[in-house]
């Protein structure tokens, strides 16, 4: 019954906490009030590398109104080992300790944080704290270190592996390509600062509202840093400014509020200034070599991708970056490593399509190089080696509509239209380029556990402990669960962000849908079971004698019997007859087991055009056509917003985001947003999302793939490489700035 | 061995805390009394000492636009300006454009047309929004975008929010959607 | 930001005698800049005086058939005044090539040629920089200096200034009146903003204890035809890497007059009036207009990150001057 009016999967909903955003009732990390509040600003290192000799504290304590200033040297005992700092997302290595001891291991290392009645003050008395150090040499690039760089004992993701023999390959080729392509570091830099509220209970319990893409994350590192019970600490986060990877481990500024709380008895705020946004996890720079072999018709017969990645002194950061030259296309040949090279900076950290975005990057520039040597269509070379399996690990796609990407994507974008030739088409000074790439990401389900409840006056209210970090959580879950359980979308409410709500993974890698969603929906599904067992008991009424619940369906605020749609019960009227005042269920989910056999991707083909103004460089993003094959779309509104952004993403990095490393003094230099060029709205013009038709019903019970990340994944090559077709000019290192250009 | 420079400029001796004024802000047509010290930025003054968080901090140094409220009509960055030269003028947050129950257009816009992913700049984006339809500049798509720059919008919902702006525009009859 | 008092001021006889029972007091008028500088301890103020509410929010007529725009007026009220936007477009263009709207409603006339520079170390207290701290070294020399000068620097200091504002004011010879303790005193444009030398911490020739109190505009505004031109890394809301304000007069074909400013390569506008007079009775062409990108470039030396703005300021320049003369539409 598919014209029900409680069919809410797949169709465009306005966000359920849209009044709340628009209206500024949205509350965020720093935005919770206590009593007594007090306001922590942190102190960061001027220098890269070396030693704090001296702090004095003296005239920053002088003023009143300053209650402490915590530094390493008076800082209570803590945790001593690692692991206890290991939060969920930490590479293997050594966590940063805030205040540990009188080391300073990156530029802005946090080295004090000062504790005040008002911010004013606190942010007076920080710049009063008199620091002197003893200064190491320090190296903050990777440049020209390529022959330092080490295999990592560990990945995150699975290890590159190589298959067949890519010399042999390259031996048999008749056409190669073979280059380097690099990227500097980037930073998140979500709106909103990072910030935690922590607000301490007179039994010393603690309320810590923190910014975070998990809060269970949170909780379970105070609890072991600071050795306190899971019950003295609930993590609160309804709303995240912005996160994109920055709150996927908890920043210093929960520790250092934490501490500060706790030792002052007080609630504490602490809220990072812009600046200090530079201070942590970055996308790491890297350093990518390239060798394609192929056919003269295009077929690959090799692929080489070598990659050199930053990370920090005290953790080993992996992503992954290489192994999609394995599994895109077809290739018997394929070599792969991803190496590792220390700096004196902060771990690098998870950003937006970590490594895919990147790796993709370089892998889909070669191609389209690779094309121009062959004479061949960009778009010819990527279905003369199309592949309906993951060559990788040998396993089908459980779904893969790749192809209705590029046949649709080109049909919308013109790409017939394209003359072959570089610096071919032009209007006048404006050099006009088309370019496309494709992406890939890979689809997760993690283990999640929602909670929902019925209540006897029709309202259902689900819980789970998830984030909704812009990405539209609040407003998928709601309409699932209403769907579910055929309630209109006003009588359900879906809250996430809190500790005390059922366990949820972190909010990254596009799997909350999938996660989050197959709990939601088995807890709906929980609820059915339960009102069924009471139907069953029915001796009279319209839904006597329904024994299964393929008998009936939950739809438009009833329980329909099929085999008469005239015969239907409300669902409270079941629960009255039951003697029911609340029904609920909690139920846990994980992926099956039958998806190891698969592959699971989501997919997408990047159509570009750029205007380039020949004599300036200057580049224009005209038109965008995305088009993503990303499993079952549950809310085309939100989701093509979610394409929209990760576009504005791409074009960032393709043209104008870069975090400088002054190589002096070891510092990101240009570490405001005046400087820290992001997309601004007049930057923007034609974007388009077409999302093309994927069943699959193998990746999940919901059929869906996640959209945070695919959407940047396979734009920023796009552009580089229609800013080469207008151009003629080829720049192997991002962003492209006019400079570049000239 | 490096001192760090921003303390060599600091009389010392002048360590103390500067003196409060009572400071008078009319907020969303209500007048709120408080006592400030003149460090107290606008920003600060609505957030931390009015309670009215909706007026986000997004860098505090003008380069973002989440900070962005009406003064006596205008859209200003509420980070750069001290509370106490705001004295005496009408100032408008988001808290203030609704009109009890009834959203304003732009707030029903930015709804509507999905003009907002985390959020947090989404305040300052539509007050700006607000002051642009009353600045009466825009005359079309490519002025909006262009007079809608100095809001950030990292998430990327530029293409809604210039849809979202158009459709108020539209109900208004402005010229700028031809 | 350090602890200061605050005096607001009505009338510029009382900010002045307020400036001078207070010799280290600033004056603060929109704000947008010396708020920011404080936030960041580069600007560390003891007693701001407010002159906000000074009467000097007016655009008028002079006598001499000029414009004076007041010091408190908004840059936005100045760019989109009628006499502004008919008379000296060139003004109003440069105008809204800078900031923000929002920031554009905050910022005034007399602050905005006021504004610091953009230097990544000027604003980053954990770095040497001459300007800010005179004696502690220039860190962009053999920093990241991409955005820095290429005109007219020291070795002292490579900054830029960085505001659009200024470069039309240049252009058009426009005055700046000031008023202090030693009376009332105009100050051609061109001769407002100083190069670095070894006093890079001086920005301009005005004297700490002096107010600006308008800007005048001279009766001939080029209204027929000019352009600013603003090459940046991002379409808005970023400064300039390098731009141009040009004028020309011309009967017919024929270059009368020429006013060339450059914005983005020096610690000033940069105007060369030699350059400007071997364009006088020259026919407009691309040609002439290469020629005198030459001489405007003359001298000019990057430092490495910041080479390739010597050939986009000769390319900008080139432009600008199509665009001016109506031999290329603006884009």
């Amino acid at each position: 019954m598919s014209n029900t009016t409680t069919n809410y999967i797949g169709k465009p909903a306005s966000r359920v906490d849209g009044r709340a955003k628009v209206t500024g009732e949205a509350k965020y990390a720093a935005e919770f009030p206590a009593p007594g509040l007090t306001y922590g600003v942190v102190v960061s290192s001027a220098v890269a590398k070396g030693t704090i000799t001296k702090i004095d504290t003296a005239a920053a304590l002088s003023l009143p109104g300053v209650l402490q200033v915590f530094t390493h040297q008076n800082r209570p005992g803590l945790a001593w080992f690692d692991k206890k700092y290991q939060d969920e997302d930490a590479p293997p290595g050594t966590p940063f300790r805030p205040l540990y001891d009188e080391k300073i291991l990156f530029s802005q290392q946090p080295i004090a944080l000062v504790v005040a009645d008002n911010f004013e003050v606190a942010r007076y008395a920080a710049s009063l704290v008199e620091i002197t150090y003893e200064t190491e040499p320090h190296i903050t690039s990777i440049k020209n270190r390529l022959h330092e760089a080490y295999t990592p004992k560990e990945y995150k993701s699975a290890e590159p592996s190589p298959r067949g023999d890519a010399e042999k390959g390259l031996a048999q080729a008749e056409i190669t390509h073979e280059a380097e392509y690099s990227h500097p570091s980037e930073h998140h830099n979500p709106m909103e600062m990072h910030a935690s509220t922590v607000v301490l209970a007179e039994d010393g319990t603690l309320t810590v509202y923190d910014k975070t893409q998990g809060v269970q994350n949170s909780q379970n590192y105070i609890t072991q840093v600071f050795g306190l019970a899971k019950e003295q600490v609930q993590v609160i986060s309804p709303f995240v400014g912005g996160a994109f990877g920055s709150g996927l481990r908890p920043q210093y500024q929960l520790f250092l509020a934490v501490m500060a709380a706790l030792e002052l008895k007080r609630s504490v705020r602490v809220v990072l200034t812009r600046q200090q946004m530079f201070s942590f996890g970055h996308r790491p720079a890297t350093i990518q070599h390239l060798v394609l072999g192929s056919t003269s018709q295009g077929a690959l017969t090799a692929v080489v991708h070598e990659g050199f990645a930053e990370t920090s002194r005290f953790e080993d950061y992996t992503e992954n970056l290489v192994n999609w030259s394995a599994m895109l296309y077809k290739c018997d040949n394929v070599q792969l490593a991803h190496k590792l090279i220390q700096m004196d900076a902060y771990t690098p950290l998870d950003m937006r399509a970590p490594g895919g975005v990147t790796g993709l990057y370089a892998l889909e520039c070669a191609m389209d190089e690779l094309a121009y040597k062959l004479d061949k269509d960009p778009l010819e070379l990527r279905l003369t080696n199309y592949t309906n399996i993951d060559l990788s690990k040998d396993n089908p796609f459980s779904s893969k509509e790749l192809k209705a990407c590029y046949q649709q994507g080109a049909e919308k974008f013109g790409w017939a239209k394209r003359n072959p030739q570089p610096r071919s088409m032009r209007e006048g000074k404006t050099l006009i380029g088309y370019g496309l790439a494709t992406g890939a990401w890979e689809v997760n389900q993690q283990k999640s556990s929602a909670k929902a409840v019925l209540s006897p006056d029709g309202q259902l209210k689900v819980t789970s402990a998830t984030a909704d970090i812009g990405t539209g959580t609040y407003t998928i879950m709601t309409q699932i669960a209403a769907e579910t359980l055929g309630l209109p979308l006003a009588n359900v409410t879906f809250k996430l962000g809190d500790t005390a709500l059922p366990q949820a993974p972190l909010q990254g890698g596009s799997w909350t849908a999938a996660s989050v969603g197959s709990a939601v929906k088995a807890a709906c599904e929980g609820i059915q079971e339960k009102l069924l067992a009471h139907i069953r008991n029915l001796k009279e009424g319209p839904l006597a004698g329904v024994q299964k619940l393929e008998e009936v369906l939950f739809a438009d605020g009833k329980i329909i019997l099929k085999s008469n749609p005239a015969q239907h019960m409300l669902l409270p009227e079941v629960m009255r007859l039951a003697g029911e005042n609340f029904i609920e269920a909690t139920v846990t989910t994980k992926p099956e087991l039958r998806q190891k056999k698969y592959s699971m991707f989501s997919h997408s083909a990047v159509f570009v055009e750029v205007l380039v103004d020949e004599d300036f460089g200057t580049i224009r993003v005209t038109r965008v056509v995305s088009a993503i094959a990303g499993g079952r779309i549950i809310n085309p509104k939100t989701a093509r917003s979610q394409i929209l952004g990760g576009i504005v993403w791409g074009m960032g990095m393709a043209l104008e985001e870069e975090s400088v490393m002054d190589q002096p003094y070891g510092r990101f230099i240009n570490h405001d947003l005046a400087e820290y060029h992001v997309p601004v709205n007049a930057d923007i013009h034609d974007l388009e999302v077409i999302f093309v038709e994927e069943d699959d019903d193998i990746v999940n019970p919901l059929g869906v793939k996640g959209l945070g990340e695919i959407g940047i994944v396979g734009t920023a090559a796009a552009i580089a490489n229609a800013v080469y077709h207008a151009t003629g000019k080829r720049v192997r290192d991002l962003p492209i700035t006019l400079d570049k250009l000239m | 061995m490096q001192k760090t420079a921003e303390k060599e400029n600091l009389e010392k001796a002048s360590v103390a805390l500067p003196p409060t004024h009572t400071v008078t802000l009319k907020v969303n047509n209500t007048e709120k009394q408080l006592q400030l010290a003149p460090w107290v930025s606008l920003l600060d003054a609505l957030r931390e000492y009015l309670g009215l968080t909706g007026t986000k901090k997004g860098c505090d140094h003008g380069q973002c636009g989440a900070c962005t409220v009406l003064v006596n009509g205008r859209r200003i960055n509420s980070c750069l300006t001290l509370a106490i030269m705001e004295e005496g003028n009408d100032i408008t947050t988001i808290e203030g454009l609704a009109k009890g129950d009834a959203l304003h257009p732009m707030q029903e816009a930015f709804i509507q047309h999905d003009a907002y992913q985390c959020g947090y700049c989404t305040p300052g984006q539509i007050c700006s929004a607000v002051g642009l339809l009353s600045e009466g500049k825009a005359k079309n798509e490519h002025d909006i975008k262009e007079l809608m720059s100095g809001n950030i919008c990292r998430c990327g919902a530029y293409t809604n929010i210039v849809a979202a702006v158009q459709d108020v525009m539209q109900q208004k009859g402005d010229p700028a959607n031809e | 930001m350090n602890s200061f008092t605050y005096f607001r001021a009505h009338e510029v006889a009382a900010a002045l005698t307020e400036k001078a029972t207070a010799p280290q007091a600033k004056f603060i008028a929109g704000g947008t800049n010396l708020t920011d500088l404080m936030k960041v301890n580069v600007e560390q103020p003891h007693h701001l005086i407010d002159i906000r509410r000074l009467p000097l929010n007016k655009i008028e007529e002079t006598e001499e058939n000029g414009l004076r725009l007041g010091a408190l007026v908004t840059n936005a009220d100045t760019a989109y005044h009628p006499l502004v936007e008919s008379r000296y477009p060139l003004l109003a263009k440069a105008i809204l090539a800078g900031a923000s709207a929002q920031l554009r409603n905050m910022a005034t006339n007399g602050g905005n040629p006021l504004q610091r520079t953009r230097c990544y170390y000027f604003y980053d207290t954990a770095t040497a920089c001459n300007k800010r701290e005179p004696g502690s070294g220039c860190s962009a020399l053999n920093g990241y200096n991409r955005i820095h000068a290429i005109l007219g620097t020291s070795e002292h200091c490579i900054a830029v200034h960085p505001s659009d504002m200024a470069v039309a004011l240049t252009a058009l010879d426009a005055k700046v009146n000031v008023t202090g303790p030693q009376g009332e005193r105009v100050i051609p444009f061109p001769e407002f903003h100083r190069l670095p030398g070894d006093t890079p911490n001086i920005d301009t020739n005005l004297s700490p204890d002096e107010i600006i109190t308008a800007i005048d505009l001279p009766t001939k505004g080029f209204a027929e035809n000019n352009a600013y031109l603003k090459l940046r890394d991002r379409t808005s809301y970023a400064f300039a890497l390098v731009s141009v304000a040009a004028a020309l007069e011309l009967e017919g074909n024929i270059i009368k007059e020429a006013r060339i400013a450059l914005g983005g390569v020096a610690h000033k506008p940069w105007r060369k009036p030699e350059a400007e007079a071997q364009l006088v009775g020259k026919e407009a062409n691309p040609e002439n207009f290469a020629q005198v990108a030459e001489t405007l470039l003359a001298g000019a030396q990057g430092f490495g990150h910041n080479n390739f703005k010597i050939e986009l300021a000769k390319r900008a320049i080139v432009r600008a001057l199509l665009q001016a003369a109506k031999m290329e539409e603006i884009s």
